[in-house]
């Protein structure tokens, strides 16, 4: 049997993308395997660990667990995405830096676009609420401790900012 | 692991995807958000024909509250439902409960009626809509609408009382009455897992304010959401004066959960009798609280 193919056009980061590829095919696999776009992780590919979290229309979602084809005419951004059209980087990617929030930095992608979405619906949030905010991403390394800091940090940065 | 082949259907109305269930009958898989049945797809537990996927059917995407209850479409997400103030104001289990369901990010795309066609026994949402006697609606192109209550609509462990080529179309949760409260608890493993065991308490009270009713719903004890009276058991008291752990112990002893890889039966009994208890006290406050604001 072969396969039935569907052109997929999404935007990526702000510029229109499309590759023709199966119905199975995942958003993650979309993104790394047909747009190049390595920065996207993949860990447990059944929503566990949260490395393949990006933002669709700009609400964090897990990219192992929507088709490709269901992010179809949606606004998609990665962790390439976020920082500012000059190449800096966003608060929240600068907080995880100075913080030292990330050792082998596998989960990073993740907890970046995560802690985007969390910052802009709670811009200063309780230790709880980033607890509970970050909750659903695994990290090997940190012990968390950091990320924490850093999520309080980039709050900070964005607040100055303003 | 990735996802077995399979054709892809995405219909825009609601009629289209009736149509398109009715043609593939048992071969299609319904996807809603997709949090549960993509892991299985990923995992290979799961290789249906056809995948009939209704996220585009924004009709469907509907909260509707009235003094009757709240009234929840197929399309809407459980994180949307968990910020309707509307709906809370109305039927507050139902927020209580979706807090304890995974994550943030998961809530985002999982929606409300997916979870209760998903029939998980460790799920939040059956229970919600067991121990309030709610329904779901479901649609089909040959036969119409029909409501199915929550009683018979979870049939066994990951089985609705669904027919092949039906739709959920929506799900009533009636509104909590006057004089009425209600909570949400569970102990999990770690934050955001599915719970070991859980309790939903509904507990109204009557105009001398005394214990005119009192329900449980309990989850991860049986195959299917475990609903216990306890009207008769705590007897028509104030809640001052109630004997709550008789009631837990009641309900202790009414439930016969089975061992797995998470926890021991017994452990889980011991469970539902703090959890029963921690929430009918919680719901009799609230209740007696929402009558001290009026
Ligand atoms: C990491 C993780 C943790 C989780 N933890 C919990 C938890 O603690 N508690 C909990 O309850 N859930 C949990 N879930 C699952 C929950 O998030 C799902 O959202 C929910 O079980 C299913 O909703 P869905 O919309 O994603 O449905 P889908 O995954 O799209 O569908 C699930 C099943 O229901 C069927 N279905 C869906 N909608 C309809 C419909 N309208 N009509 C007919 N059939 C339909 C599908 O065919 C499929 O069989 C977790 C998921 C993940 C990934
Ligand atoms: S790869 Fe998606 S959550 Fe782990
Ligand atoms: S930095 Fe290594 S997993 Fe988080």
């Amino acid at each position: 049997m072969t396969e039935e193919r569907l052109d997929v056009e999404m935007t990526v980061n702000g510029v229109p993308r499309g590759a023709r590829v199966p119905a199975r095919r995942l958003l993650s696999d979309f993104l790394r395997h047909d747009l190049g776009l390595t920065g996207t992780h993949v860990g447990c590919e059944h929503g566990v660990c949260g490395c393949c979290t990006v933002l669709l229309d700009g609400e964090p979602v897990r990219s192992c667990l929507m088709f490709a084809v269901g992010a179809a005419g949606h606004a998609v951004t990665t962790v390439e995405g976020l920082a500012a059209p000059g190449g800096s980087p966003s608060p929240v990617q600068r907080a995880f830096a100075e913080c030292h929030a990330l050792q082998c930095g596998f989960c990073t992608p993740g907890f970046l676009c995560t802690v985007t979405a969390l910052l802009r619906d709670r811009p200063r949030p309780t230790d709880d609420e980033v607890m509970a905010g970050i909750s659903g991403n695994l990290c090997r390394c940190t012990g968390y401790q950091n990320i924490v800091k850093a999520v309080h940090r980039a709050s900070e940065l964005m607040a100055e900012a303003e | 692991m990735k996802p077995p082949p399979f054709a892809y259907r995405a219909p825009r109305t609601l009629d289209e995807a009736l149509a398109a269930l009715a043609e593939y009958g048992a071969d299609a898989k319904v996807l809603a958000g997709g949090q549960s049945l993509i892991p299985l797809l990923n995992m290979r537990l799961a290789a249906p024909a056809v995948i009939v996927d209704i996220n585009r059917i924004g009709a469907l995407d509907t909260v509707f509250v009235d003094a009757t209850g709240v009234r929840i479409g197929a399309l809407a997400r459980q994180r949307r439902v968990e910020r309707a103030t509307d709906a809370a104001r109305v039927q507050p289990l139902i927020g209580q409960a979706l807090r304890h369901i995974a994550h943030p990010v998961i809530r985002v795309r999982g929606t409300v009626v997916g979870s209760l066609a998903h029939a998980d026994p460790a799920a939040e949402l059956p229970v919600v809509l067991a121990v309030l006697g709610g329904s779901v609606e479901v649609a089909s192109a040959a036969g119409g609408r029909r409501a199915i209550p929550a009683a018979e609509f979870f049939a066994g462990a990951l089985e609705p009382a669904l027919r092949p080529g039906e739709l959920a179309v929506g799900a009533f949760f009636p509104a909590l009455g006057p004089r009425a409260g209600t909570a949400f608890a569970e102990t999990a493993r770690r934050h955001g897992d599915y719970g070991l065991a859980g309790v939903a308490a509904v507990v109204a009270l009557d105009d001398d304010l005394r214990v005119a009713a009192a329900r449980i719903g309990c989850l991860g004890v049986a195959a299917t959401p475990f609903v216990l009276d306890l009207t008769d058991v705590l007897g028509h008291r104030p809640p001052d004066s109630c004997d709550w752990s008789a009631a837990a112990e009641h309900a202790k002893r009414a439930v016969r959960p089975e061992a797995d890889i998470h926890a021991g039966g017994d452990y889980r009994r011991h469970l539902i009798g703090v959890l029963t208890e921690r929430t009918l006290r919680a719901a009799a406050a609230a209740a007696r609280d929402g009558v001290i604001d009026d």
